[in-house]
């Protein structure tokens, strides 16, 4: 079985979740034994030796290979957006003039890949490659699968939907054989605002590649300030609508009025960042908000690490991945009821994004209580191991096998 | 010759509503839920009383008069009463006309349906003071047999309950003390003199309790005459058969659609066909009847779950935690002379709040779940915690205000 996978991003060059989880399916569908050739939309030059490097780590064994065509782009970015940071950073002649324009460029290039490489199956992730597998189906006649990761509803909590791009996810889902949601509730989302018949969705899960969270780092970030009794909340993510940061700023105020030892950090960048700085002085707490910027790797890790509790108010998530990372780093979570992560993971502190209320007084009983701590740690962290991303990729397999048993023969 | 003894425990829990951090210090009334939810006490008081108290309580009467030899037993927690007394009269007044009849036996527990037992021996003994002196005042018995919160039992506890003057003890007869020895025998417990242990027959009452509306069960569809055939089939070979339940069985875990009441209508009457069956209440098994062996039972043992053990209420860092900060206040609390305050902090003891903080297979969403009113066992502790620091408020407080007392 060979598999033509269209995506947008890998890591070390992702900017979010989607991102990771490719990396992490990909990567059990390799040790499968799964041909999988990766697409990703271009190469840009100065990342090749780099790359390689991780690359040669996680596929050079493996039969997968990683194809570059075109520009790697951040998906999470507004097409509005887009222009104005492509003509900041002088990046007109990497990148094409329009986030759209890009996004058709990949599906021109697919026609091409699709002929030339051999493949039984196509599988897109999100909005910006569903093009690029709609036109693959089209070449090949092969089934098409598209893997849904956020829909635009959750990217813009709902108001000021993007019809462009709505409408780009609605041809995917609709010209797709099938179509893999990462929770029930992007299931209902698909069902509810995309027509999608719930019979041609199946929830899979996303997971964490636990060996990699559990290797040990050299430091301890804020290893003096927890000595010194601080307390230690941290927010990980973009700095957008759908993440809630103005949520977590407003739960940090309350939180100190009630206990001033606490530190808040905020690991992420995005449309919201002045804003929330903004918010921040405003309230009269920037003292104890830092703001650390986008981190990955073992940076990111010695946050999870450092931090009592890690806090994820999403307005509307489809996932969570970082829940899963903070819990396999030995933290503790507190997450947004309306996340697709929540449905997996029990031993979690879980509010309603908009009770600003609860939320601080689940963080202040969080730093307050060691004995609240070690059973949502211990029992959090034994949930994320009962799950990881060889079932994913299994049961992307079984899906697989469900359509190439039922398409027509070419 | 089998004794059929029927006991039923009666009890509703004060559930502390949603109390986050900013309610402490300001807000001393912890069980007041107002919103028509889980966590409102009256409203699930008074939804429990029309499923089951009520209906149950008038069929239990007319059962009493058509059947002279038919009897009965209950053990209705101090919690309880003071709800029913203030939300529900009409449900403590059929409890009393029950009572009137003479065969109904009511049973000692801890006032709180607390844990006292496992942490302070002098609370345990003040508990169960409370609880007689307001058996005797509404229903004009006084309660000769003990049956502590969830049938939690060990040695100890049978040897402090005679030592206060109780004729009876009820436990679980859980298998893995009985081994090859039956719970259909009254047994003395090691380490007393005349104390009589009264063991659970949990199959045959877990049978009706749990198993009733259970259609995999290959026993399905459970009939009165089918029941009393298995108690008469224990003939020549039991003294006394132990059916111990919650009284919400009736009613409310067993809808009225699953006919439960029906069966409960034809029970008696089908016993009674066998001639060498007969009722009893356990005071009258205890006088009536021997010991038939000693019973060494070191380790504390309960009705609850599978491993019928403590694990319900005290198994995780959570639990452990709650309950050692809740009783080492015991000294300063009981000094405040507060009344309100003192019984504030006994409400807190009442094993539900410790069941609601159970991570046990929490995430499986058993039985565990479909008892927990809070979202989840953290929700449940969080609350819990914020309830205990205003009561340690409100304890130094009325020192402070004691000691002032004092100097002017």
């Amino acid at each position: 079985m060979k598999i033509l996978m269209f995506g947008w991003e890998l890591p070390p060059f992702n900017s979010g979740g989607l991102g990771v989880a490719c990396h992490g399916l990909t990567k059990a569908l390799a040790k499968e034994n799964i041909c999988v050739r990766f697409v990703l939309p271009k190469r840009i030059g100065n990342y090749d030796n780099f790359l390689n490097i991780l690359f040669g780590d996680d596929f050079t064994s493996s039969p997968s290979a990683t194809k570059w065509i075109l520009a790697l782009l951040n998906p999470y970015i507004p097409p509005l957006e887009y222009e104005a940071i492509r003509l900041e950073h002088g990046l007109e002649k990497l990148f094409g003039p329009t986030l759209f324009d890009e996004v058709g460029n990949y599906a021109i290039k697919a026609h091409t890949i699709a002929k030339a490489e051999p493949h039984n199956i196509i599988h897109a992730h999100d909005w910006l490659s569903f093009l690029a597998g709609i036109e693959a189906k089209r070449v090949s006649g092969n089934p098409l699968v598209v893997h849904v990761h956020a829909t635009e509803f959750d990217r813009t909590g709902g108001s000021c939907v993007n019809q462009t791009v709505y409408e780009i996810e609605r041809k995917g889902v609709q010209a797709a054989d099938a179509v893999i949601a990462v929770s029930k509730l992007t299931k209902d989302t698909l069902t509810q605002h995309y027509g999608v018949a719930p019979d041609k969705i199946s929830v899979i899960y996303n997971s964490v590649d636990h060996e990699e969270h559990e290797a040990p780092i050299k430091d301890l970030a804020l290893a003096k300030a927890k000595l010194n009794g601080y307390g230690i909340v941290l927010f990980a993510g973009r700095l957008t609508l759908q993440k809630g940061p103005d949520y977590f700023l407003r739960a940090a105020q309350k939180v100190l009025e009630h206990n001033e030892k606490v530190l808040f950090l905020i690991a992420g960048n995005g449309d919201m960042e002045v804003q929330i700085l903004e918010t921040a002085i405003r309230l009269g707490i920037i003292d104890k908000i830092f703001f650390t910027g986008f981190l990955r790797g073992d940076e990111l890790k010695q946050l999870y690490r450092a931090a009592d509790v890690f806090v994820m108010p999403s307005v509307s998530e489809p996932f969570g991945i970082t829940v899963l990372e903070s819990l396999v780093n030995g933290t503790p979570v507190l997450i947004s009821k309306r996340s697709g992560v929540s449905e997996v993971i029990h031993h979690a502190l879980k509010v309603d994004f908009w009770d600003i209320d609860d939320t601080a007084d689940k963080i202040i009983a969080a730093l307050k209580h060691p004995p609240l701590r070690q059973c949502l740690r211990e029992y959090g962290k034994q949930e994320v191991y009962q799950y990881s991303w060889y079932d994913a990729a299994k049961h992307c397999l079984q899906l697989y096998s469900k359509l190439l048993k039922t398409a027509p023969a070419y | 010759m089998p004794s059929i003894c029927f006991y039923f425990q009666v009890h509703q829990p004060l559930r502390i509503k949603r109390y986050r951090i900013f309610n402490v210090g300001k807000d001393h009334e912890y069980f007041n839920e107002s919103q028509p939810n889980n966590l409102n006490n009256r409203h699930i008081l008074e939804k429990v009383a029309r499923k089951s108290y009520l209906p149950t309580n008038a069929l239990l009467l007319e059962l009493l008069k058509t059947h002279p030899e038919f009897k009965i037993s209950f053990s209705l927690s101090g919690v309880l009463l003071e709800q029913i007394e203030q939300h529900a009269p009409e449900v403590l007044h059929s409890f009393q006309e029950l009572a009137a009849t003479g065969r109904v036996e009511f049973l000692a527990e801890t006032y709180y349906h607390s844990l006292s037992f496992l942490y302070s021996s002098d609370e345990f003994v003040s508990q169960v003071s409370l609880h007689h002196a307001k058996i005797k005042k509404l229903f004009c018995q006084s309660p000769k047999v003990f049956r502590n919160t969830e049938l939690i039992y060990n040695n100890a506890l049978a040897h402090t309950v005679e030592q206060m003057g109780y004729i009876g003890i009820l436990a679980e007869g859980a298998d893995h003390i009985l081994e090859w020895r039956s719970p259909n025998f009254l047994y003395k417990p090691a380490g007393t003199k005349k104390i009589k242990l009264l063991l659970k027959n949990y199959k045959l009452s877990d049978d009706i309790a749990f198993r009733f509306s259970c259609h995999d069960w290959s026993e399905f569809p459970l009939t009165a005459p089918k029941f009393a055939q298995w108690v008469s089939a224990l003939n020549g070979n039991a003294e006394v058969v132990n059916i111990f339940m919650d009284y919400e069985t009736f009613g409310e875990h067993q809808w009225v659609e699953t006919g439960i009441f029906d069966f409960l209508r034809h029970l008696p009457g089908e016993i009674l066909k066998h001639p060498d069956n007969n009722f009893v209440t356990p005071s009258e098994a205890a006088s009536r009847y021997n010991p038939t062996a000693v019973l060494d039972m070191a380790h504390f043992v309960s009705w609850a779950d599978t491993e019928r053990d403590l694990s319900a209420w005290l198994s995780n860092p959570m639990q452990n935690e709650a309950a050692r900060q809740l009783f080492a206040m015991e000294p300063q609390i009981l000094a405040t002379e507060n009344p309100l305050l003192v019984a504030d902090w006994r409400k807190l003891q009442t094993s539900d709040h410790f069941y609601y903080m159970c991570t046990k297979w929490f995430a499986d969403g058993d039985v565990h779940k479909y008892f927990n009113p809070y979202e989840s066992p953290y929700d449940a502790f969080i609350s819990f915690m914020n309830v205990l620091l205003d009561i340690k408020l409100r304890q130094e407080d009325c020192i402070k205000n004691k000691s002032n007392a004092l100097f002017q």
